[in-house]
């Protein structure tokens, strides 16, 4: 198997698997961060969603090939200590329900609010458009996205 | 009926074990053998479920620190969080010193065990109390004695127990002579004026973890020389595995094995993307029953039910078909309702560890005590053998009350002598699934002299039928003559309970009828329902499942809250009331047109669910509910065609988004009867108040799911295309 260098959460790692290998198995099987999780494969619901320098991605249609050498951030080292305004404000907001795709939906609004720190309503709904949660707490997850926003600001 | 807050007869014999634990500090286990309520309500096909014994464990360290087992499965409901909240506010302690510990699978210790039939803390409610209780009745017991005081004259707050001179001991400071004593009797519950954690919000004592990403799911979990199986099944339903070939599969480096059990193929492989490469290389020549079903096939055997004669009689009251033979008007309708995926986003996966010694288990799983059952028979091992643990789990729904993916797991790991964690991909999940049956149902109604006079309710459904308690939900007791009739086909297609089984759709079957006969009668669409639940009042039939009274203060609160009937320029309003799971519920949905299609903005919800446990966790439920309701009866589409899924993955499967979510207003009935579930009756009146409100805005009534088909014959105004 061939040797692939990515940078993940500010260390380092080299891994041996096939070329094709999207970067969410390369994250949950080979560097045991399980907190990106696998939903459907295809880049439709989001809960695999992961910064690529800086940018939000799909992990799981990402192959570990095309992303060689990339700085990669995971939900474990969006903050040390769960201190992120989104992180706080998903809290604070009690957002989850089985909280499956909520790290998926964190890393989207963390990014959202990366490049838009004062999103309108319609920039939060379109932006978090792409992840779904089959328990439907989306009224919760735009309240956190809404607060977040405000937490950042202040 | 109505319910009462009085506690049933409790015994000693009901406490299965005290123990003082080995390193000091008090175990104590309640069992509720005798205090079982009748009138319960069981999930669809499960009658091998038992419903009417519960019991819980909480642990008290020397030191104070308080653990309380959880033992119901976590799917999202939101149970690990308020069933030890109950227990903490009858123990006395303060919410931040407990911490909460999912308990595994025990026989010995628990019974119930079970995510299902939105029951946990309805039945849980007494159970827990009085452990809590009990517990804090012993721990000043023990206080009393080392005073040489009478218990009575000892108070107890956050964990410290105080007498009438103003001494202080802590729990953790008599919790080894509080181990030692008889369990006392008459234990005093609190009164719920006194609470001060029932009714608080608590967040999710999960959260740190979810937020973080640490490891919490069955797909997070690993074990030291596990392998990943990915397994290929039959691709349509009534087919069978004639051979396969595996050298593709195995000439994938990591690919460890592959097994052939029963109709299935596993592919076993050191990483799950190598196990589902490998999978995809097998090959595989298939036989096929005569004819596989397709939907179109089942629409017209569905239909056939409705038109015939082989009907099973659930409830008859009076002569429906005399009212028919004597009324003014008679109204009749048919609704349609496809099969449904349940789609949890963690998709099904076990893990299993079958050695000589014992059968290791983990992953998530709603009934794991029958699941660890089903796994001893067909491993034909002792069930001592069998350790079970659950996993946070990623959604339930009902479809992880089955437990075809940890047999397979156990069958697996059996064969191939190794730990193995069975791993579905998406497109396993929704071709291998335990689907909501598609379902018709067809209502007729008489009116004479203005008056409701017969009420027929026709069910035809695919493999099962209503629950038996279902014909005794609203409108029976309320129309003089009444009958439900069922009758099903036996398919191929494996079927199962599905979020609020049968009501999910019968709910918008029926709240879509009163409409249209109120529209028929010339009477207020909602007044017609508050009438119809006034005949229901002071009842002698004890089969009625619901309550009028609270129908109907949650029908006029819904009025009041909405503006019923006085809505904004431009907003149309649909209604809809139902009663399920013992819990009711008025919805008010509100619909604008955007570009010639209605678009729902609001819904308005108001619940009777008696004492909310945890205000905070209740209302991201009712949320849940309702956006699931609308999205699946707006959405929700699934055919088979020769037996195979015509949908596979989210590319053609389409679930409810953040840009089509309505602002859900929840509304809480305040009382002080018992508590009842809430992880099912918001959602079968969603869809019924949307299709009202689209009528409403639009002219058009909605019969058959999903709403989307229709309405894209909807003709969109020419002016707003070019605009």
């Amino acid at each position: 198997m061939p040797s692939y260098y990515i940078t993940v959460n500010g260390t380092s790692h080299t891994v041996d698997v096939s070329a094709d290998t999207p970067l969410l198995w390369v994250l949950r099987d080979h560097l045991n961060l399980v907190g990106t999780k696998y939903g459907c494969g295809i880049a439709l619901c989001g809960t695999c969603t992961v910064h690529l320098n800086g940018n939000p991605v799909r992990s799981c249609m990402m192959t570990i090939e095309s992303v060689q050498g990339a700085d990669v951030t995971t939900i474990e080292g969006l903050s040390k200590d769960g201190s992120h305004p989104v992180q706080q404000a998903w809290k604070e907001v009690d957002v989850p329900q089985c909280g499956y795709c909520q790290s998926g939906q964190i890393m989207t609004a963390a990014a959202l609010l990366e490049r838009n720190p004062d999103p309108s309503k319609d920039d939060i709904r379109e932006a978090m458009n792409g992840n779904l949660c089959r328990c439907a707490s989306y009224q919760r997850i735009y309240e956190a996205v809404e607060l977040a926003a405000r937490k950042a600001g202040s | 009926m109505a319910t009462t807050n009085k506690l049933q007869g409790f015994s000693r014999r009901e406490f299965m074990k005290t123990t003082s634990l080995a390193g000091g500090g008090l175990l104590i286990g309640f069992n509720l053998f005798e205090a079982c309520k009748p009138g319960v309500e069981p999930p669809v096909d499960l009658a091998s479920l038992n419903y009417n014994e519960f019991n819980a464990f909480i642990e008290i360290a020397d030191n104070g620190a308080v653990t309380i087992f959880s033992p119901n499965p976590e799917i999202g409901q939101g149970v690990k969080t308020s069933m030890p909240m109950i227990i903490a506010e009858e123990l006395d302690v303060a919410w931040k010193d407990v911490y909460v510990q999912q308990a595994p699978l025990n026989t010995e210790h628990y019974t119930r065990q079970v995510a299902g039939g939105s029951q946990s803390i309805r039945f849980g409610w007494d159970a827990l109390r009085q452990t809590g209780a009990t517990a804090r009745q012993m721990l000043v017991n023990a206080a009393a004695a080392r005073w040489g005081v009478s218990p009575s004259e000892c108070t107890t707050s956050e964990g410290i127990i105080t007498n009438a001179n103003g001494e202080k001991l802590s729990y953790g400071e008599v919790v080894k002579e509080a181990a030692a004593l008889d369990i006392p009797e008459d234990v005093k519950l609190k009164s719920v004026s006194d609470y001060t954690i029932i009714g608080q919000e608590i967040g999710n004592v999960d959260i740190d973890k979810i937020i973080s990403g640490k490891p919490l799911y069955g797909l997070d979990y690993r074990k030291e020389g596990m392998l990943v199986a990915c397994v290929l099944r039959p691709p349509a339903f009534g087919q069978k595995l004639v051979s396969f070939g595996e050298s593709g599969a195995r000439a994938i480096p990591g690919v460890v094995d592959v097994i052939r059990f029963g109709d299935k193929v596993a592919v076993l492989a050191i990483d799950t993307w190598t196990a589902m490469k490998g999978k995809k290389a097998l090959t595989a020549e298939w036989s096929s029953a005569e004819s596989l079903e397709s939907s179109a096939d089942h629409n017209k055997i569905l239909t056939g039910l409705l038109d015939g004669n082989s009907f099973e009689t659930l409830r008859e009251d009076g002569d429906v078909k005399m009212a028919f033979a004597e009324a003014d008007q008679v109204l009749e309708r048919t609704y349609e309702s496809p099969f449904l995926p349940h789609n949890c986003m963690e998709p099904m996966n076990f893990y299993a560890d079958v050695t000589p010694e014992r059968v290791h288990l983990v992953g998530p799983i709603q009934t794991p005590e029958r699941t660890a059952k089903r796994i001893a028979e067909i491993l034909e091992r002792d069930f001592s053998a069998i350790h079970l643990e659950m996993t946070r789990q990623g959604g339930g729904f009902g479809r992880r009350l089955y437990g075809d993916f940890a047999l397979e797991a156990a069958e697996i790991s059996n064969l191939a002598k190794k730990p193995v964690q069975v791993v579905f991909s998406r497109e396993d999940d929704m071709a291998d699934g335990i689907y909501r049956p598609a379902i018709k149902y067809r209502i007729k109604a008489s009116v004479r002299d203005g008056k409701l006079t017969g009420y027929h309710l026709k069910e035809a459904a695919i493999n099962s039928n209503m629950y038996g308690l279902i014909p005794n939900f609203f409108p029976a007791g309320a129309v003089e003559n009444y009958r439900v009739d069922v009758a099903k086909f036996d398919s191929e297609i494996t079927t199962g309970a599905w979020r609020a089984p049968y009501t999910n759709f019968l709910a918008f079957a029926e709240q879509s009828f009163f409409d249209e006969l109120a529209d028929l009668m010339e009477v207020d669409r909602v007044q017609l329902r508050l009438d119809l639940l006034e005949n229901v009042r002071g009842t002698t039939d004890e089969r009625i499942q619901y309550s009028p009274e609270r129908m109907q203060k949650v029908i006029r609160t819904a009025v009041d809250k909405s503006g019923w009937g006085s809505p904004k320029e431009g907003v149309y309003q649909g209604f809809a009331a139902y009663y399920c799971h013992n819990s009711h519920v008025a919805e008010v949905a509100e619909v604008v047109v955007e570009n010639g299609q209605p678009v729902v903005k609001k819904v308005v919800c108001v619940v009777d669910c008696g004492i909310v446990v945890n205000p905070l966790g209740a209302r991201n439920q009712v949320e849940g509910g309702v956006i699931d309701g609308i999205g699946h009866a707006m959405y929700g589409d699934f055919a088979f065609t020769e037996g195979a899924p015509q949908s596979l993955n989210f590319d053609t499967y389409r679930l409810i988004r953040m840009k089509e979510v309505p602002r859900v207003e929840t509304y809480f009935i305040k009382n002080e009867e018992s508590p009842t579930g809430l992880g099912e009756p918001t959602l079968p009146p969603a869809g019924a108040a949307l299709a009202n409100a689209i009528h409403a805005a639009t002219g058009m009534r909605l019969y058959n799911q999903p709403f989307s088909k229709e309405l894209a014959e909807l003709e969109i105004p020419k002016k707003e295309i070019i605009g």
